[in-house]
């Protein structure tokens, strides 16, 4: 929608925030309470279930401490990407969004190769229920890094041109809260055993 | 009067070129189109669960019958008309209507704006809605017809199909309810951000209307409580489809799990419907009784209580479910609290009423016959709040009997009350008193004969879920066999006149009395803009000096006073 067309409506900011800001935490708040009803059944299970801990010995910490440091540093370019629109330096802003991206490329690429390692190993969806959550939780927040990377290419497509720079921050915010998950996901599923 | 704006003068933006069929009535993204689209929708699926209705309550009172226009019920046909008549009338009637037609519709009038802050993210809203109604209803007609295992789907029945003897449609109703879900979320995220960003230079928070506000908040109830269930819906699915076993107790699953997940949601979206409906209800009977909305705050503030005190009640949906004694001790006490806050509301309305010069026309019909009907589904409520009392009245007709006391008001009163209310806004001309006053008595005397008889039949023990009580001897006395086939005549009754509604409002549409911009002379911002509002909305956008309720002013001549008008 160009700017001719945009309803005054979302020109107005009686709440004193810009409205793609406001909107996007309002997302952000209802993610969280997607994730917080999938994490809590876990934790739940996970309480009532202290044999689960031999399942959960079979994930590999290593490889998911490499993701975590891949997924924070990629937050920290989508942080310097923000600064950049904040200067109105377009293309700069881009390329952070592309270095932001590649983490999660990154982070996806070797969540592909450990699952195909353990599926190989026997651990599937179906054999047991801590897997059940193991793949459902971490598959379910896979799905948000790819969606996040898919937005973010579109938002620095615009940068690049020097448009919509507030965007930006709005896939920023987003990209940080996929983090946040991650943070959770980290000890529940491979640190706790 | 000055303030009057006057339609198509100097409209801002300079983009109201005519545009062609498919952009204006199919992917437009003009608030007020979308909330047609949404009402209709709603209103077509309302046949359709008004259908199986029928179809099911002539099975329960004739047992055998061959039902006309329907054929004969088998049992897993009449556990399919039972669980989608549930699920279509609150996730594709109750809530496209209410939340999402009168929320489109009101929100960016009343705020005093041109369009909803995202009105493409609103077109893809419906579009994900339409989707999934197609979905459900296409679920109707696969192998083994459409889910037969309970609007609540609780597993193992909704999660194996050698038991709900349903295995695409189970899978099509979770996926249907999901991408409803979807629809909801994005449609909310639009509500809330407009009503926080966008309202008129000088309206303040408490100069918003109370439906405005009661729909802002319904949709933040919904974004704070679904998120577990679209999580359970996963879940589920993968159950069904996968073989993974989150609710399976045989393979180390919790089938309870998913009845947390489901009433975490499934009780406050019972407030996501109502709060709406008492909006309108507050808008029209200040309207028609001409005096200021009693206690402002107060509603608000009860509305804030009821909100959080509704996240904390979900267990008394599962006090046979085998929860501890101790839980269900805490959850009967706080759903006892929770019907204070609504008490209170309900108080506040009558007080509003008090001393009013009250005008009984169709929408204030429609608004008082819901105070008086949600006060039985509340009272009933406190009676099923009380785990001792559940534990005997559980799953019986008496459950039934209290939240269609509840859904009906909110649902269908609060809906006609609504449209009959607004029609000349959304269409600029007025609808037949006289049909909508013969419609309202028809309704409201046929909801009533259905649901009392079914008050008694459930304390006398018959079973929600029960497709012949030929089957069942002691359930077969003469006074509950006369009980069930009246409350079923009951519905023939009201059904038979719902087809005035239809005429009425179709009729009207090219033969109503022109209505002009403000004909109940109401305050709020909408009555202020041409009827029906033009692409854009406003001549000249609003500016707000007061707010939504003064009426009967003694300082002016007017018994009203627009919220734009300049002192």
């Amino acid at each position: 929608m160009s700017a001719a067309t945009r309803p005054i409506a979302n020109t107005r900011s009686a709440a004193g925030v810009p409205t793609g800001r406001l909107a996007v935490w309002w997302v952000v708040a209802s993610e969280v309470v997607i994730f917080g009803g999938l994490l809590g059944s876990y934790l739940m299970h996970r309480l009532a279930h202290d044999q689960w801990s031999v399942q959960a010995a079979n994930t590999n910490t290593w490889i998911g401490a490499f993701n975590t440091l891949v997924l924070l540093s990629s937050s920290l370019a989508a942080v310097l990407g923000h600064q950049a629109a904040l200067r109105g330096d377009g293309p700069k802003a881009a390329r952070q969004l592309y270095l932001t991206m590649l983490g999660g490329a990154t982070f996806v690429v070797v969540k592909a190769f450990e699952w195909t390692h353990e599926i190989h190993e026997g651990f599937t969806i179906t054999s047991n229920t801590f897997w059940s959550f193991y793949y459902t939780a971490a598959g379910l927040h896979a799905l948000h890094v790819i969606g996040g990377v898919i937005i973010m290419a579109f938002v620095a497509a615009e940068a690049k041109k020097n448009l919509e720079l507030h965007r930006v921050e709005l896939i920023g915010i987003y990209w940080h809260f996929v983090d946040i998950v991650w943070i959770f996901l980290f000890p529940l599923l491979y640190i706790a055993k | 009067m000055a303030h009057a704006p006057v339609a198509h003068e100097a409209g801002h933006g300079g983009h109201h070129a005519e545009p062609g069929f498919w952009s204006k009535y199919v992917f437009s993204t003009d608030h007020k189109m979308i909330a047609m689209q949404y009402m209709f929708t709603g209103m077509a699926l309302a046949l359709v669960g008004g259908f199986m209705a029928y179809a099911f309550r002539m099975q329960n009172a004739f047992p055998g019958i061959n039902v006309p226009g329907f054929g004969m019920v088998s049992p897993n046909e009449y556990n399919a008309l039972v669980t989608n008549h549930g699920t279509i009338m609150i996730f594709w009637v109750a809530m496209p209507v209410l939340v999402a037609a009168f929320g489109n519709f009101l929100i960016p009038l009343m705020l005093g704006c041109d369009d909803m802050v995202f009105p493409r993210i609103n077109r893809l809203s419906y579009q994900v809605f339409l989707l999934s109604a197609v979905v459900l209803i296409a679920s109707l007609f696969v192998h083994g017809g459409g889910f037969a295992g309970a609007w609540t789907a609780y597993p193992p029945l909704s999660a194996k199909p050698q038991y709900s003897l349903t295995p695409l449609g189970s899978s099509l109703w979770v996926v249907a309810v999901a991408l409803e879900f979807v629809a909801f979320l994005l449609g909310g995220i639009n509500f809330v951000t407009t009503a926080m960003n966008s309202r008129a230079p000088g309206m303040k928070m408490y100069d918003i209307p109370m439906v405005v506000w009661m729909i802002v908040i319904a949709s933040i109830l919904f974004m704070a409580s679904v998120g577990p269930l679209i999580a359970g819906a996963v879940m589920l699915f993968m159950d069904q489809n996968i073989g993974t076993a989150f609710f399976d107790p045989d393979r180390g699953g919790d089938p309870i799990l998913w009845q947390h997940l489901f009433w975490f949601f499934g009780h406050p979206e019972v407030y996501v419907v109502l709060l709406p409906a008492t909006g309108i209800v507050a808008e029209i009977i200040t309207v028609f009784s001409r005096k200021k909305l009693f206690a402002y705050k107060t509603v608000l503030y009860t509305v804030f209580g009821t909100g959080v005190l509704s996240f904390t009640v979900w267990a008394h949906h599962q006090f046979i479910a085998g929860i501890d004694p101790r839980m269900a001790n805490v959850f009967t006490i706080t759903t006892l609290l929770i019907s204070v806050p609504i008490a209170e509301m309900m108080f506040v309305y009558v007080a509003t009423l008090y001393g009013g010069s009250i005008t009984l026309s169709t929408p204030m019909l429609w608004a008082l016959s819901f105070i008086a009907t949600f006060l039985i589904g509340g009272v009933t409520g406190i009676f099923l709040g009380a785990s001792g009392a559940d534990i005997f009245l559980h799953d019986t007709y008496f459950v039934l009997a209290h939240f269609h006391y509840t859904f009906f008001p909110i649902a269908i009163i609060g809906t006609y009350a609504g449209v009959t209310f607004w029609y000349p806004k959304m269409f600029g001309r007025m609808l037949n008193e006289t049909l909508g006053k013969i419609h309202f008595w028809g309704t409201f005397l046929g909801f009533n004969g259905i649901f009392i008889p079914l008050f008694l039949t459930g304390v006398a023990g018959d079973h929600r879920r029960i497709w012949s009580y030929g089957l069942f001897p002691e359930q077969s006395t003469q006074l509950l066999v006369d009980l069930r086939v009246f409350a079923t005549c009951s519905m023939l009754f009201m059904l038979a006149f719902q087809p005035i509604f239809i005429f009425n409002f179709f009729w009207s549409l090219r033969r109503g009395e022109k209505a002009g911009p403000n004909p109940w002379r109401a305050n709020t911002l909408e009555w202020q803009a041409p009827s029906p509002p033009p692409h854009g909305n406003f001549a000249e956008l609003p500016r707000v000096y007061r707010g939504p309720y003064e009426y009967s002013h003694p300082d002016r001549k007017e018994d009203y006073w627009p919220q734009n008008a300049p002192a």
